[in-house]
C-alpha cells in the first residue's frame, strides 16, 4: 500500500488531487484506490489535507493513523516541520514552490523533489492552481502512477475549458520534471 | 461486470442507487455529514436524470412526514439524515414503522451533541433501534449502494411494509471516494419494480389509515410490527440472493463472519472500523493466532441466531461499538449478550469496548490490543473505553 498526503489550502484543489489520483488509479491502472479530505469543516485559505492510498489488494482499514510514502505541498507558506510528520524515512517531499533551498529540512533518506507548479499552471490556465501540475510531477517523480492514468483522469474529471488545459498542464509538468512516457 | 465502475464519494453512492430506485418523492433537509446525498439528488432532479418529486422542507420533522404523507398515497419515498436531524424525525419515525409506510432514509453516522461534534459515531441510529425501522450498517461504499437498492425491495414486501434506514459512517464512508460499480438502469428496474401497495389512500378501494387504536387493539397492531419485523430477516436473505444472481455481488445476510470458523478470540463489531479489524485479524493469523471478526450488517432485525451459531467455538468475543447507554453498557453489546443468553451457552469471556465517539480515530494498533485484551481477559472490566 502507498499512501500520499496532500497538504493545500482550502480552494486550491489539494483534495482534488487526491480524489483524482484516486481515479486515475481505481479506474485507469485497475488498482485499487480510496481518496478522502481531511474531515471536518472547510474554509478557503485554511490548511486541508487530502489522502489517497492504493494498492493491489482491496484497501479496507479507513483509520486515519499511518505512516505515508510521499507528502505532496501545494503551497510553500504552509511548510512546517508538521508538514513531514508520518513521512516514511524512504519516501517523497514534493513541494511547489519556487524556492531552491527550503527552511526545513526532511531526513535524509526522504527525496525532495522541489518544482514550481504554479509559475507553470499560470502559464496554462491563467491562474496558480497547481493540483493538476503536482500529478503530472508526480508521476515524473515516483512509480506511484503512470502519466497517462493522470491525464485520462484529468480528461474523465473536468469538463469545458479546463479539461484539455488541466490535461497538458500535467504533461508539461511531467516533462519538465525529466518523465519518459 | 455491467454497469458502469465510477469512483465515487459514499454520498454520491447513496445518491446514484437512490435515482436508480427511482423515488417518486423525495423530502429531506441538508445536515452535515449526508448533504451531499440530497445535494445529487437535487441536481438529477434539476438536470431530468431523475424523475422525482423533491419537496424543499424547513426541518426533518417535515422531511419524514411529507415521506409519510406520499407513502399514504402509495409513493416510494426517500429521505436521508444525521444525528441531531435524525433525532428530530424520532417522533415522525414510529408514525411511519406504525403506520406500515416502507420509506427508505440514508443516515449518516454522526455524534449527538453536546459538545457539539461532526464527525461519525453510531449514537444517532443505535438510540432508536426501538422506532420500528430495519437497520442495516455498510462497511464500504459499494455495500452502501447494494444495500440501498435492497433496502426498498425488503421494505416494500408485502410481509414486512417496514421503513428502512441505510447508514453510513459519517465522513469515514460519506465522505470517502472510492470505485463503485453503478448498475445498468434496466437491470434495476427489473430487481425491483415499481412500488404497488394497498395500504394507500385510494378512493376506488377505501381503507382507514393514520388511525386511533385503543386499548383494545393497539397491542395486536404493535404485535404485528414485530412479526413483520421478524419476518424481514429471511425477506433480507431472498432479496440478497436475488441481487446476487442479477448483479453478481453475494452478500451474507444478517451478519458476516470473517475467519471465524475456529477462531477462539473474535471481535464483533458494525460499519467501516470492521474494515480496521479485517487486516489485524489477517495479520495475527498469519503468526497463528485463532482471531476472527463477526460483523453486524442489520441491528434490526437482530440476527441472534447466526450470531449464536457463529460464534459458537470462540471462547472470548470483544463488541466493539461507537456507542454507549450511559450508565450501563453499549447498546450493541446488550443485543449480543441476549442473544447467548437466549441460547444459555455464552462465551467464556464477554467484553465490551467503547471507541470512536465523536470521530476518535480507531486504529490498527487498538484492534491488536483489543485482541489482545481477549487473550488474557481476567480482572479487565466488562465496559472499557478504549
Amino acid at each position: 500500500m502507498v499512501e500520499i498526503r496532500w497538504h493545500g489550502r482550502g480552494g486550491q484543489g489539494a483534495f482534488t488531487a487526491a480524489r483524482l489520483l484516486g481515479v486515475a488509479s481505481a479506474l485507469f491502472e485497475h488498482r485499487h484506490a480510496l481518496a478522502f479530505p481531511s474531515f471536518g469543516p472547510e474554509r478557503r485559505g485554511a490548511p486541508v489535507l487530502g489522502f489517497t492510498r492504493i494498492d493491489d489488494r482491496k484497501l479496507t482499514d479507513r483509520s486515519m493513523a499511518g505512516a505515508c510514502d510521499v507528502v505532496a505541498v501545494l503551497d510553500d507558506t504552509l511548510l512546517e516541520p508538521s508538514v513531514l510528520q508520518g513521512l516514511r524515512p524512504d519516501g517523497l517531499f514534493l513541494v511547489n514552490t519556487s524556492r531552491s533551498v527550503l527552511d526545513i529540512e526532511p531526513p535524509p533518506g526522504v527525496r525532495t523533489v522541489l518544482f514550481d507548479a504554479s509559475s507553470l499552471a499560470s502559464q496554462y490556465l491563467g491562474r496558480p492552481i497547481a493540483n493538476t501540475a503536482m500529478l503530472g510531477a508526480l508521476a515524473a517523480s515516483s512509480d506511484v502512477i503512470g502519466i497517462d492514468a493522470v491525464i485520462r483522469a484529468v480528461r474523465h474529471e473536468m469538463k469545458g475549458t479546463q479539461r484539455e488545459k488541466n490535461a497538458d498542464l500535467a504533461k508539461a509538468a511531467f516533462l519538465v520534471l525529466g518523465g519518459v512516457a | 461486470m455491467a454497469g458502469m465502475n465510477m469512483f465515487l464519494s459514499g454520498n454520491e453512492a447513496v445518491a446514484a442507487a437512490v435515482r436508480l430506485a427511482r423515488p417518486q418523492v423525495i423530502a429531506a433537509y441538508p445536515i452535515t455529514p449526508q448533504t451531499t446525498v440530497i445535494e445529487r439528488l437535487a441536481e438529477m432532479v434539476e438536470d431530468g436524470s431523475l424523475a422525482s418529486e423533491y419537496l424543499h422542507v424547513e426541518s426533518e420533522h417535515s422531511a419524514l412526514s411529507a415521506c409519510i404523507g406520499a407513502s399514504a398515497v402509495g409513493a416510494r419515498t426517500f429521505t436521508a439524515s444525521s444525528s441531531q436531524g435524525l433525532l428530530y424525525m424520532a417522533e415522525c419515525m414510529h408514525y411511519a414503522s406504525g403506520g406500515r409506510f416502507p420509506i427508505v432514509m440514508m443516515n449518516a453516522n454522526r455524534s449527538v451533541a453536546l459538545p457539539w461534534n461532526i464527525y461519525g459515531d453510531q449514537r444517532d441510529s443505535l438510540s432508536l433501534l426501538d422506532s420500528g425501522w430495519i437497520q442495516a450498517y455498510a462497511e464500504d461504499a459499494q455495500e452502501a449502494f447494494d444495500m440501498l437498492i435492497q433496502a426498498f425491495a425488503v421494505a416494500e414486501h408485502p410481509l414486512v411494509l417496514t421503513p428502512a434506514m441505510v447508514n453510513l459512517d459519517g465522513f469515514a464512508l460519506t465522505h470517502t471516494y472510492e470505485l463503485v460499480n453503478v448498475p445498468d438502469p434496466s437491470d434495476v428496474d427489473a430487481f425491483l419494480p415499481r412500488f404497488t401497495t394497498a395500504n394507500r389512500m385510494d378512493p376506488e378501494h377505501p381503507v382507514s389509515l393514520g388511525f386511533t387504536a385503543g386499548p383494545q387493539h393497539n397491542q395486536a397492531f404493535k404485535q404485528l410490527q414485530h412479526l413483520a419485523m421478524l419476518a424481514s430477516g429471511q425477506v433480507i436473505r431472498e432479496a440478497e440472493e436475488r441481487f446476487g444472481q442479477r448483479f453478481g455481488r453475494s452478500y451474507p445476510g444478517l451478519v458476516e463472519t470473517y475467519r471465524c470458523e475456529d477462531a477462539e478470540r473474535v471481535i464483533v463489531t458494525l460499519g467501516s472500523v470492521a474494515g480496521t479489524v479485517r487486516p489485524v485479524v489477517d495479520r495475527l493469523r498469519s503468526t497463528g493466532e485463532r482471531v476472527g471478526l463477526l460483523r453486524i450488517r442489520y441491528m434490526r432485525p437482530f440476527p441472534d441466531g447466526e450470531l449464536r451459531a457463529a460464534l459458537a467455538g470462540a471462547t472470548s468475543v470483544g463488541v466493539l461499538e461507537k456507542d454507549i447507554s450511559f450508565g450501563y453498557e453499549g447498546t450493541v453489546f446488550t443485543n449480543v449478550n441476549s442473544a447467548f443468553a437466549r441460547s444459555g451457552a455464552s462465551p467464556r469471556n464477554l467484553l465490551n469496548f467503547i471507541g470512536g465517539l465523536g470521530g476518535k480515530d480507531i486504529t490498527p494498533t487498538d484492534i491488536e490490543n483489543l485482541f489482545a485484551r481477549l487473550a488474557a481477559p481476567e480482572g479487565l472490566e466488562t465496559v472499557t473505553f478504549i
